[in-house]
Formats: structure tokens, C-alpha cells, sequence
């Protein structure tokens, strides 16, 4: 019934599949080893001292030491040092593991109870199956439909919580073929345990065949499903070129700087987007003030949401 | 020792009035010590109980005893009893109420009718959270997360207000212990004469009075939420829920310094008592509790770094989460410099600190894998942080609330317990919490989620063996009931200072007079001069 | 001593003199006030995420609510504060009457501010300006989105702002029942002094409420 092949799950950790995987482990080695040393002096330590200084009778008389600043010193400066060395590592890796290089293969995943779907560019849909070449840097764009949920993959150990009403981002790239379990690390209700789903890490080819299988999207990609929504809701207000109409032309939006009316500047993302859709008011763009937009919420589903978003990065 | 000889050593603070009601109205602070205690043991044996209905359920994966929904619960209960009823009332209200006043050579706390109204409020807040089983239970988790906790249909809010009221009693024993320490402290007890118990319990009251009313308002709000869809964390309706998470965090993490701390002065008093021997570092332990106490209150984030919080915020969470470590390490180092060329007694109290020592450093060192971002990413919310807060809070503070009730249970009842049943207690206790929660490390490392009903095949074995543990430190805890019980009623009588300790609790009689000490006491020395 | 009555506070066991016990006192009232001033923090703290986040919903909500009562209300509360520091004084100069007068009028103004609060709050539930999902307005004004959110917060504020002013009216009336029976004089006036201070803390975050929520537009 699981995905999972046990030899993932059986050794001590699951063996690496991804990228940062190895810095990953070099970093936990160090700890582990440098843990250990920690843990044999301070136990073996008291341990010693206790039995070596064990009561002989009542009248025992102790050494009066009080203090002794070198020492203070010497056990803080050092664990102190230690600590800063893996807070650094720790942080080369996880700014590796938030740097999505510009080729990346994005793929739109959305969690809710308790399953989790994989959109692709193309518009093909899958359910808790998630197919990704090997050796290709990989975007998720993740989001939930109803509470939060945590898309983790302990083979490649990655892990991002998906929030309702708002995009987050994971980024991997796979270097073995095979299938790696999902699960849901969030607690989201009586199904939590069952959220789970699989990578399937494939060749290119194989990739690409099997993105071509089946019915996606009555054989739109998500640009195209976008295109269809601009042309039909959006055009009255909006021009695909740089031209402003009622409200700003969108060529050359996708990550460019935006100034507004009021609130502080940033660069078009998924999340400006979006919020530019569902709660228009949000941030006025400079020049625009008082033109009222009439908010999308609850007139387009997720997929309609990540298909303009698709369909503006296109615009360039 | 010498105030004793001359008053009617009949009379204590136990017979000093009789009847159900002088306890229930009582202003002595020993008297509500008391109540706190079988207040919190009786939240304990159920809190206790949710854990083995937990551990009996994934004995084996899929369904052992109950179904999901019903596992939930067990795991909603028994977090949110154990933080709320029992480790955080634990040390300061139980054993601080008791202890903190007589080492300070004082009558009473500052304020005795507030610090009965502290017990009264966690007797009407639990009695409110447990309301909610009346409602279909609740679900959640101890955390609360939005917007699950807003969706799901059934008793939350009851639990949600219970803690809110049973953070009024954390609040107001906090703001009793900081104007007792600043305010009444005998002749001669200057600051640095403390013992380090008060230095723990004075750290603790800091952060209680300051992290506790956010908690208040916090859980006020997903009150608000679910009763009135206020939508401030409800995406629907334009909320952010991971605001919750922060707020909730600003409390919750100073909230693992309130459990850990006053644990913490326990275990340097138990170290220099039955090491017969004076602290090694003493203004290093004091000022490392404080520096713990205000670098706590910025390092929320560091339990939401995959959360979707930015990249930068992470970064710098992780740094100071870092700092932490060093006063705790420094702690840790001190204590077992103090046994350098001591006089070791290997009493059961000691046995505890002993056992605190093996455990938190294990909680320890695991907790600095966590404060790491990039390991994080892969441990956060799997059974390594499950494995991880337990070394730390059972590890850590109940061993020390073992180890304190055995150490001042002669003050407190005038009788010893049995040494050789504390120690098998101690043993049952030990060994069982190390076959639960090891394995639980590498559940966590091999990446089995928290919080799971279900888990894959190859985990069984694993959660088999945990389960076994969970068992052996219930049977533990059982006889360790048994051990307290028929030493209050049978034990040895227990003389005014049988550890041969130096702090001013056991300068008087045991147990006490009803106004502490006969004739109030001078201070004229450190409260370890064991020379 | 004052003449007309008998009574004399004896400190409690625990304390040294009078003294030490109203130093105590105070001590520990300064550390409640810490925690009140924390727990409106939280209040305060989600009130600016969400005017970052949302700016448009508290210029539209602040035009729902009547700057006029607001600044009526802020009036009501400072003389109530004066008048409470007026019954301190003249607990402390031995003017039992004084001290009555000034704590009914303290009362009196509270009791005001909460009938102008349930004015704005009838007005408001009528009108269906609600918190979040019971939002049930449907004017022209409404349709900023997220509008309710701003009714969140004020009824948030402003409930948990008039849950201690009602707080306060008891204390209030506990000093009054107090002073009536001649408790209060120059050696012994801490209660007064002390919710003195609790009602100084409940004007003061009126005092930034006000601005936040009926200006800021």
C-alpha cells in the first residue's frame, strides 16, 4: 500500500537523493561526532568525578573551590565556536537550498486533506504521484487548499509547509532514479498519517513520454489556460503589451520592480500576483490610484490562479 | 539547626489548622505548595495516562486500540496536560511556592491571597479545558495551529479559554516570586547569597510575567476566531495563519525556559547538597538562567523555519538560538566541576540530578542539530524533535521535580521516603525513558513525521521498542505513587536536616512551623559554605 | 488619625511595617501593569502587521466610527484620571468627603464612558459593521476588500479595552464602599493608590486606541 521501497526507511536515514544531500550529511557527521564527544565528557565526566569522589564517611571534608574564570571561560569560548562553525555551515547549505536556479522545471503542487496534486507547465494534473527527471533542478510552488500541510521528502531532505491562501517554495534537484516518499509533516486531522505520495525520479525521456500521456487539460498548458482567462476577464481593463488601459499593460510584469501608491515597492512574484487578483486593493500601483479593480476571490480555482500566473511570466 | 530547640516541636504548619476547608482557604504558602502538588500529580497520572493510549495505539502501525480521530485526541490531551497542567506549574507553583519563601528566609510569598487565587485559577482553567471532552474533544494539538484549529468541529474553544485562565495562575506565581525575591529577602540575604534554586525560580517569574499575557491574548484571539470568525488568522477571510504561529511561539519558547530553569536550580541545589561541597561558578549558573531567560524571548522563529517565514528571518533565528546553548553549556560544565573533589552521596535526589545530567545533555546537544537551519529542514516535525523535547522536558524537568520532591519531601511531610524504593523508581524511570525516546531519534532521522496515527512498516520495529519503554516508566511512576504515599503515612521520621544541607530551609524544623522559622533568620554567608 | 473613624490597617504577618508592605504593594501592581501592557501589546502588534498588509481597510473603517465620541470619551477618561489622583491626595491630606467625591465622580465617568461605548456598539450592530463573518453591511463604503477585518480589530480592542474599564468600575466601587467606612487616611491609602495606577493604565491605552483606530483615516 506504501510507495516507499524499505530499504529507504531501514538504515539509519533514508540515503540521499538530492543534491545538497551530501553537504547535508557531512554537516550531520560533524554534529553527531562532535555531539558524542560532548556527551562523553560531560557524562563520562560527572560520572567519574562521582565515583572517584564517592562519600568514604561522614566527616569528609570537601575542597572550598569556588570559581575559576579561565575555566568559565574555555567552556563557553569553545562550544561557542562550534556552535558558530554549524550555524555558518548550516546556512551555506540552506542558502543552497533556497537558490532556485533560472531553468528550473516548475511545478505547482497544492496540498488538502489529504492528498496532495502536482500541476505541471503543460497542464497535465497528477495526483499524489509526482514524476521528475533526474538531474534537473526542480521549483515547487506550493500551496493548500484548506490548512496547512508540509510537503517533505526525507530522501532529498527537503521539507516546505503549504499555506492556504499564499505560494511557498521548494526547490531540489534529483541525482538518483527511483521513487522517494512524500509525506505531510504538518498535522492536518484524522488522515494526516495517510497524506502521502511519491517522487518518481526518471530519465529525461522518460519524463517527457510521460508528460504526454493522457488528457491534460484538454491539452492546454497552464500559460494557455491562463491566456484563455486574460482574454476572456481580464482584457477589459488590461493589455498583454506595455500599454496602459484602465488599469497597467502586463508585458515585462513578471519580475520587474513595482512602486504603488501606498504601500512599500517589490519585485512581481507569485504572491504579488495572486494578491493582485483576490484582494486588488492590497497595493495600488503608483499611477493608478483610484481605479477600483473588483476582486477575483472565489471566482477562480487554483488552477486558473497558477495559470495566469503562468501566462504573465510569458509576457515578456 | 539551632531555632528549633525551643519551641513546641507538636505544632507545624500541617496541624496548625484542620479541615478540608482551612486548606482550600489557606494563605500559607507551604499549604498551597501542597495543594499544587496533588494538583499536579493528579494531572500527571491523566497526562500520563493519554501517553500510554498513545504508545499502546502505534505498538503496531495501522489500527492497534482506537481509531484516528480518537488518536488525535489522545495526543491533543496528553500535550496539552502535560504543558499547561503539569511541567509549567511543575517546578515554580509546586516545589518554588514550597521552597522559595524558606530559602529566602521569609514568612510567606509577597502576596498569599494572589497566590491562592493562582491555584484557584488553574483549578477553574483545567476545569474549562476539560469541559471540552464534553464537546467532542478537541484536536489540534497543544500547539493550536490556524487554520486547522479554526476548522475543525468540535470542543477547542473550551481548551483554548482553559489555558487562557490557567495563564493567570503562571502570571501571577511569576509576579508573586519577583516581588517575594525583590521584597523580602532576610537580613543579610543580598542577591549573590541566594541559592541558585531562587536564581531558577527568579529567571522563571521574569519570563512568566512577560511571555505569558501574550500567550493570553493570543489564544483570546482564535477564541474570538472560532466564536465570533473575527478572520485575523483565517486565510478566508483575509487573516494570515502564520501569524499565529508567531505569536504563539513568543510565548511557547520563553514557555521551554519556564519548565526548564527553575529545573535547572533544583538540579545546582541536589549537586552541591549530596556533593556536600560549594558550587562551583555560582555567579556564572545565576547570570547564565538570566542571560537564558532574555535571549529566549528571540528565538520563536526557529520553530517555524520551514513555515515559509523568509530566508533571512531563519538565518538570524538560527543565530541566536545558538547563543542559548552557550549559558546552557556553561551550566552543564559547572555542575559537574562542583563534583570535583566532593563528598558524593548517591542518594535517590542525586540519582535524579544525575540522571537530569545524562538526559539533558543528550536534549541538549540534539536541540543544537535543530537550531541548525539546513538540519532543521529535515527534522523539523519528525520524531527527532518529539525525541529531542522529551529528553529535555521529561529528561530534564521531571527528573528534577523527582529528584526535588524526593530531596524536600523530609521538609515537607516530616518523613523520609524509602531509599531503596526511590531507587528503584529512579532505575524503572531511567532506563524506561531511555528505551522510549531513543529510539525515537532515529524514527525521526529515517523521517517518520510527528503526530502520525500510521506509520510505514519499516518503523515497527522501532515503535515496538518505544512502546516497551513507555511501559517501564509508567510502571516507574506507578511505584514511585505508591513510595510518596506510604512515606507520608509510614516513612521514617525525617530529622530537621537530614542531607546535611546549608541552605535556610533546613535551618528549621522539619516540617516547619506554620510562620517558617522560629526566630527570623540572619544571613551572614553564601548558601553553600561547606567547609 | 482620622477622627471619625476606628479603623487601623495592620500589616500582614510577612512584613516588616506599614511600609514594606506598601512598597511591596506597589511593587507587584507595577509588574501587573507590565503584563496588561504586554497582553494589549499582542492587540497593538497585529493591529500594524495588518495595517502594513491591508492600509485601505483602516482608512475606510476609521470614516465608520464617529471621531466626536471617541474625543468625548478620551475627555470623560482624563477626568476620571484626575479625579482619581484627586482621591489619592486627598486620602493622603485626611479629606474623607474629598476622597468620596472624587471616587463617585471616577465612577461616574467610567459609567459614562461605557454608555457612549454602548451607543457606538448598538450603532454599529445595527448597521451590521461586525467582525469578520457576521460582517453584514452592504453600503457603498463596503466594498473595500477585507473591510470586516478592520471591525476585528476594533471590536477586539475596544471589548478588551471595556472589559477593564467595567474591571475598574468594581475596584472603583470597592474603594468607594471602602472609604465610606473610613479605611483610607494619610498612614493607610494603597488600594487607592493602587487602582489609581490600574485606572491610569486603562485611560492611557484609551489614549493610543483612540488615534489608531478613530484617526488614523
Amino acid at each position: 500500500m506504501f510507495f516507499i521501497s524499505q530499504a529507504h526507511a531501514e538504515s539509519f536515514m533514508p540515503p540521499v537523493a538530492s543534491t545538497f544531500g551530501d553537504a547535508f550529511n557531512s554537516l550531520y557527521s560533524f554534529l553527531v561526532i562532535s555531539s558524542l564527544i560532548a556527551c562523553v565528557l560531560v557524562i563520562g565526566g560527572f560520572i567519574y568525578f562521582a565515583i572517584k569522589y564517592r562519600r568514604q564517611s561522614e566527616n569528609d571534608k570537601t575542597a572550598y573551590i569556588t570559581h575559576n574564570n579561565l575555566l568559565e571561560f574555555t567552556w563557553s569560548f569553545i562550544p561557542f565556536v562550534i556552535f558558530m562553525v554549524v550555524f555558518a555551515w548550516g546556512w551555506i547549505i540552506y542558502n543552497d537550498m533556497r537558490s532556485f536556479p533560472e531553468d528550473a522545471l516548475e511545478v505547482h503542487v497544492m496540498g488538502q486533506k489529504w492528498n496532495w496534486n502536482f500541476i505541471y507547465k503543460s497542464g497535465k494534473e497528477s495526483v499524489e504521484e509526482m514524476v521528475v527527471p533526474v538531474n534537473k533542478p526542480v521549483k515547487l510552488i506550493i500551496t493548500s487548499k484548506d490548512v496547512l500541510h508540509s510537503f517533505y521528502v526525507p530522501a532529498f531532505r527537503v521539507k516546505q509547509d503549504a499555506i492556504p491562501g499564499r505560494y511557498t517554495a521548494l526547490g531540489f534537484t534529483a541525482t538518483k532514479k527511483g521513487n522517494f516518499q512524500v509525506f505531510c509533516a504538518e498535522y492536518c486531522g484524522d488522515a494526516h498519517s495517510s497524506m502521502l505520495a511519491k517522487v518518481r525520479v526518471v530519465s529525461q525521456d522518460e519524463y517527457e513520454q510521460w508528460l504526454r500521456q493522457g488528457d491534460p487539460y484538454e491539452g492546454m498548458s497552464l500559460a494557455e489556460v491562463g491566456q484563455k482567462i486574460f482574454s476572456q476577464r481580464c482584457v477589459a481593463c488590461h493589455n498583454a503589451t506595455d500599454q496602459a488601459k484602465v488599469g497597467p499593460g502586463f508585458k515585462g510584469l513578471w519580475q520587474s520592480q513595482r512602486t504603488f501608491a501606498k504601500a512599500e515597492g517589490l519585485v512581481a512574484d507569485e504572491n504579488y500576483i495572486r494578491e493582485s487578483i483576490l484582494n486588488p486593493a492590497a497595493k495600488i500601483v503608483a499611477g493608478y490610484e483610484g481605479r477600483v479593480m473588483t476582486s477575483f476571490a472565489g471566482q477562480l480555482d487554483e488552477k486558473e490562479l497558477s495559470g495566469i500566473i503562468e501566462y504573465l511570466k510569458t509576457l515578456k | 539547626m539551632s531555632a528549633t530547640t525551643t519551641h513546641d516541636s507538636s505544632k507545624n504548619y500541617i496541624n496548625h489548622e484542620s479541615g478540608i476547608l482551612s486548606w482550600l482557604t489557606t494563605l500559607d504558602h507551604k499549604r498551597i505548595g501542597l495543594l499544587y502538588m496533588w494538583t499536579v500529580l493528579t494531572f500527571f497520572a491523566i497526562g500520563g495516562f493519554y501517553a500510554m493510549l498513545i504508545r499502546t495505539e502505534l505498538f503496531t502501525a495501522g489500527k492497534t486500540i482506537v481509531d484516528a480521530g480518537t488518536y488525535n485526541q489522545f495526543m491533543t490531551f496528553h500535550g496539552a496536560i502535560m504543558v499547561f497542567m503539569v511541567i509549567i506549574p511543575g517546578v515554580p507553583a509546586f516545589l518554588g511556592n514550597f521552597v522559595l519563601p524558606l530559602q529566602l528566609g521569609a514568612k510567606d510569598v509577597a502576596f498569599p491571597r494572589v497566590n491562592l487565587l493562582s491555584w484557584y485559577c488553574l483549578i477553574v482553567g483545567a476545569a474549562i479545558a476539560l469541559c471540552s471532552l464534553f464537546y467532542n474533544g478537541a484536536d489540534t494539538g497543544w500547539t493550536f495551529y490556524t487554520p486547522y484549529s479554526i476548522d475543525t468541529d468540535n470542543g477547542t474553544v473550551w481548551l483554548v479559554l482553559g489555558a487562557f485562565v490557567m495563564g493567570f495562575s503562571s502570571i501571577l506565581t511569576g509576579l508573586n516570586f519577583i516581588a517575594t525575591v525583590h521584597k523580602l529577602r532576610a537580613p543579610g540575604m543580598t542577591f549573590f547569597r541566594m541559592p541558585l534554586f531562587v536564581w531558577g525560580l527568579y529567571s522563571t517569574a521574569v519570563l512568566q510575567v512577560l511571555a505569558t499575557p501574550v500567550l493570553g491574548i493570543t489564544l483570546l484571539l482564535l477564541a474570538a476566531e472560532r466564536i465570533l470568525g473575527i478572520g485575523i488568522f483565517d486565510p478566508d477571510l483575509g487573516g494570515d495563519p502564520v501569524l499565529f504561529q508567531h505569536f504563539f511561539w513568543f510565548y511557547s519558547h520563553p514557555a521551554v525556559y519556564i519548565m526548564i530553569l527553575p529545573a535547572m536550580g533544583i538540579v545546582s541545589e541536589l549537586i552541591t547538597a549530596f556533593s556536600r561541597k560549594t558550587i562551583f561558578g555560582y555567579k556564572a549558573i545565576a547570570f547564565s538562567s538570566i542571560g537564558i531567560a532574555a535571549v529566549s524571548f528571540f528565538v520563536w522563529g526557529h520553530h517555524m523555519f520551514v513555515s515559509g517565514q523568509s530566508e533571512v528571518a531563519g538565518i538570524v533565528f538560527s543565530f541566536i538560538t545558538m547563543l542559548v546553548g552557550v549559558p546552557t553549556a556553561i551550566k552543564t560544565f559547572n555542575w559537574v566541576a562542583t563534583m570535583f573533589q566532593g563528598s558524593v552521596r548517591f542518594d535517590a535526589p542525586l540519582l535524579f540530578a544525575m540522571g537530569f545530567l545524562f538526559l539533558f545533555t543528550i536534549g541538549g546537544v540534539t536541540g543544537i542539530f535543530l537550531a541548525v537551519t539546513a538540519m532543521d529542514v529535515h527534522f523539523h516535525d519528525t520524531y527527532f524533535v518529539v525525541a529531542h523535547f522529551h529528553y529535555v522536558m521529561v529528561g530534564g524537568t521531571l527528573m528534577a521535580i523527582m529528584g526535588g520532591l524526593y530531596y524536600w519531601f523530609p521538609k515537607m511531610f516530616g518523613r523520609m521516603v524509602s531509599d531503596f524504593w526511590a531507587r528503584i523508581t529512579f532505575l524503572l524511570i531511567f532506563i524506561g525513558f531511555n528505551v522510549t525516546f531513543f529510539p525515537q531519534f532515529i524514527l525521526g532521522a529515517m523521517g517518520m513525521p510527528r503526530r502520525y496515527y500510521d506509520y510505514l512498516p519499516a518503523y515497527e520495529s522501532l515503535n515496538k521498542i518505544s512502546t516497551i519503554g513507555a511501559w517501564t516508566i509508567g510502571t516507574g511512576f506507578l511505584i514511585a505513587l505508591g513510595v510518596i504515599i506510604y512515606a507520608m503515612k509510614k516513612g521514617e521520621k525525617a530529622s530537621d536536616n537530614p542531607w546535611g544541607a546549608k541552605t535556610l530551609e533546613w535551618q528549621t524544623s522539619s516540617p516547619p512551623p506554620h510562620e517558617n522559622f522560629i526566630n527570623d533568620p540572619v544571613v551572614t554567608a553564601g548558601p553553600y559554605e561547606y567547609r | 488619625m482620622s477622627t471619625d473613624s476606628t479603623y487601623e490597617h495592620h500589616p500582614a504577618h510577612h512584613f516588616r511595617d506599614a511600609e514594606h508592605e506598601v512598597e511591596a504593594s506597589k511593587f507587584g501592581l507595577w509588574l501587573f501593569l507590565c503584563t496588561e501592557i504586554l497582553m494589549f501589546g499582542g492587540l497593538f502588534v497585529g493591529y500594524a502587521i495588518f495595517h502594513a498588509m491591508y492600509p485601505e481597510i483602516f482608512i475606510a473603517g476609521s470614516k465608520f466610527l464617529d471621531w466626536r465620541l471617541g474625543a468625548l470619551n478620551t475627555v470623560i477618561l482624563l477626568i476620571s484620571s484626575f479625579t482619581v489622583v484627586m482621591a489619592i491626595h486627598s486620602a493622603q491630606t485626611n479629606n474623607k468627603k474629598w476622597v468620596l467625591i472624587n471616587l463617585y465622580i471616577t465612577l461616574a465617568c467610567a459609567a459614562g464612558f461605557m454608555i457612549v461605548k454602548y451607543i457606538e456598539y448598538s450603532h454599529k450592530i445595527h448597521d451590521g459593521l461586525l467582525p469578520g463573518k457576521f460582517f453584514s453591511y452592504t453600503g457603498a463604503e463596503a466594498a473595500v476588500q477585507n473591510l470586516p477585518l478592520y471591525f476585528s480589530f476594533y471590536f477586539m480592542m475596544t471589548g478588551l479595552h471595556g472589559s477593564h474599564v467595567l474591571a475598574g468600575m468594581v475596584l472603583i466601587s470597592w474603594l468607594i464602599y471602602r472609604a465610606h467606612k473610613g479605611h483610607f487616611g494619610p498612614k493607610y491609602y494603597t488600594p487607592v493608590e493602587c487602582v489609581g495606577l490600574f485606572w491610569h493604565l486603562v485611560d492611557l491605552i484609551w489614549i493610543y486606541l483612540f488615534p489608531l483606530l478613530y484617526l488614523v483615516g
